[in-house]
């Protein structure tokens, strides 16, 4: 299975992390992929760290435990960086996705000298100029759709747009925002 | 036409339930059962199916609403995890020995205490001897297929017995993967209608069922219901003949993945036969003849079948997700080690209780098993042969 894509999310309980790592899965699974897509079950409330996974590959997955060694890391909530080990088994041929406004030198020092690639979002700023409101998950996701390169811009957004019609079909007002968010976030994600 | 889909395990439990629309399901919330249930009162109240959904107030009533329903002429279903099947214990006996073909879909969790809700498997190992056929399954994709061919199974009029499918808690039931769906039409005609030979609500014979059964008849009855489960196993694989016919997947007793000519094998059940597979393929591109025996039915119990297909292996390794502290080993171990006893085989057997309380099993892990049986192999020596997997002390 040398095609296999493995993604690990961190974020806190509440911030649709769990959802972002659903959503990839359906979006993955549009483009003929076998996928993935499970949370880590602990404790949960709200604001607590959380992690859940993503097997992204060409060929039917059998394994079936946490992943220890991912490809891409995504990092919902950046106050994680300095009480999670978010870099833990990253490859170094991967990378890893930040919502931060935070400094390269403080990412860098806090990434405990991670050699790979790091990428950085403002998922803040573009969840409150699209939607008006705090939810990060619709940007990072089409972060870390640009930064693994599962899928084409055109495919993700095409089938983003017809997952949100489906699932807003009460609610068609937010459709523009979140569709804008993701547009938005393609574009801006950037490496440091 | 399979319809190709993405589904987490419960959710393909509760669609094959509204495929095969029993006449009731009564069932109670328990995690991570919970959302069988739930999706299920959702096709109900959406008249998607015609069931009738009992909401009881334990697992206890559930069962017995179930053992009702059947007993009246009905198909009943029901879903539950861990402490609610303890809770069902007294009429999971009830059940199978009024021979009343129940189908629930159990997602192994570990019975308390103390508390906790992930997966192990000592809720199925808990009624292994309660005479219900128990199959497992190590996907979504053989959550659904299973409870599709239950009915055919279990309401054979060779069988009659209840019938559990078990899925791994957390690990297969909440999480999404690719599986192909069958047509509603499709399902209906494959399951088809209940007709029961004898039942409660048949105004034109009256029956007791379940009266008291006193010394001279409760031992011939025990003894029927051993004949049913062992004519259970040719029902189960004509029942696999025909689903295979019908949809391309081929299923049987259990599953031999690579095992032809292995000389180191694993037995294990649900998920981690799936991490197996995986450790397998990546073991044979370094050479090492690695193998897998998955278990997909355990009761009726394939003594015989299985110690055919390994007695040509150098050694054997059993996973049991439920320790049975017994100071002897676990329940999948004992019974594998026995039928070697009957059927003359004799192949060094080492046991790993494993993956208790939902502790994550890698491929590492599995691998190290592999490596322990390179070593038992090469010297026949079994050391401990009751050991742990991923314990820490």
């Amino acid at each position: 299975m040398s095609n296999l894509i493995e993604i690990r999310w961190h974020g806190r309980g509440g911030q649709g992390a769990k959802t972002a790592s659903l959503l990839l899965a359906d979006a993955a699974f549009n483009t003929g992929k076998y996928i993935q897509g499970f949370p880590e079950y602990g404790p949960e409330r709200m604001g607590a760290p959380i992690t859940a996974y993503n097997r992204i590959s060409d060929e039917p997955i059998t394994i079936h435990s946490n992943i220890y060694e991912p490809d891409f890391v995504v990092v919902v909530d950046d106050t994680l960086l300095e009480s999670v080990d978010v870099t833990a088994g990253l490859k170094n041929t991967g990378a890893i996705v930040i919502n931060t406004t935070k400094s390269a030198d403080y990412l860098k020092s806090v990434l405990k000298g991670y050699s790979g690639e790091i990428y950085t979002i403002d998922a803040r700023k573009i969840s409150m100029e699209t939607l008006g409101k705090y939810f990060p998950n619709t940007p990072m996701l089409a972060a870390i759709v640009k930064v693994s390169g599962i899928m084409s811009d055109e495919d993700f957004v095409k089938d983003m747009e017809g997952s949100f019609k489906h699932k807003f079909a009460k609610k068609p007002e937010v459709i523009d925002g979140n569709m804008k968010a993701i547009e938005l976030a393609l574009q801006e994600v950037k490496k440091i | 036409m399979s319809i190709r889909e993405r589904l987490s395990g419960n959710e393909a439990s509760a669609t094959a339930m509204k495929q095969i629309n029993p006449d009731v399901v009564a069932a109670f919330p328990i995690t991570p059962s919970t959302e069988i249930p739930q999706y299920f009162s959702t096709f109900v109240s959406n008249g998607t199916v015609d069931t009738e959904f009992v909401a009881v107030e334990s697992e206890h009533s559930a069962m017995s609403a179930c053992i009702g329903a059947e007993a009246a002429g009905s198909r009943a279903m029901t879903a539950t995890s861990a402490n609610g099947l303890s809770l069902m214990w007294e009429m999971i006996y009830i059940a199978s020995s009024l021979r009343l073909p129940i189908v629930m879909s159990l997602v192994n969790r570990a019975v308390s205490g103390p508390l906790n809700i992930h997966n192990d498997h000592s809720d199925a190992m808990g009624v292994r001897d309660a005479g219900w056929i128990m199959m497992f399954s190590e996907n979504n994709q053989e959550a659904y297929d299973n409870l599709l061919m239950a009915h055919r199974i279990a309401e054979h009029k060779d069988v009659m017995l209840p019938l559990m499918v078990c899925q791994d808690g957390f690990i297969t039931s909440h999480s999404i993967e690719n599986i192909m769906l069958e047509e509603d039409s499709e399902v209906k005609k494959f399951v088809g209608t209940y007709k029961p030979e004898h039942y409660l609500l048949n105004r034109n014979e009256p029956i007791a069922v379940g009266p008291l059964d006193v010394q001279p008849y409760l031992f011939e009855h025990k003894a029927q219901q051993a004949d049913a489960m062992r004519a259970s196993k040719q029902v189960i694989l004509d029942v696999a003949k025909d689903f295979e016919a019908w949809t391309g997947r081929k299923y049987g007793l259990f599953e031999e993945y690579k095992l032809d000519d292995a000389e180191l094998a694993i037995v294990c059940v649900n998920s981690t036969a799936g991490t197996t597979k995986f450790v397998v393929d990546k073991l044979r591109e370094q050479g090492v003849k690695a193998g897998l025996l998955k278990l997909r039915v355990y009761r009726p119990f394939p003594g015989e079948e299985i110690s055919k297909a390994l007695a040509h292996v150098k050694a054997v390794a059993v996973l049991d997700k439920s320790d049975s502290l017994n100071s002897a080993g676990g329940a999948i171990f004992t019974d594998i080690t026995s039928s070697f006893q009957v059927h003359k085989v004799n192949v060094p057997t080492i046991n790993y209780i494993y993956g208790i309380g939902g502790r994550d099993t890698k491929a590492d892990d599995i691998e190290s098993v592999y490596k322990d049986l390179e070593y038992v192999a090469k010297t026949g020596d079994l050391g401990i042969p009751y050991r742990y997997l991923g314990l820490r002390r």
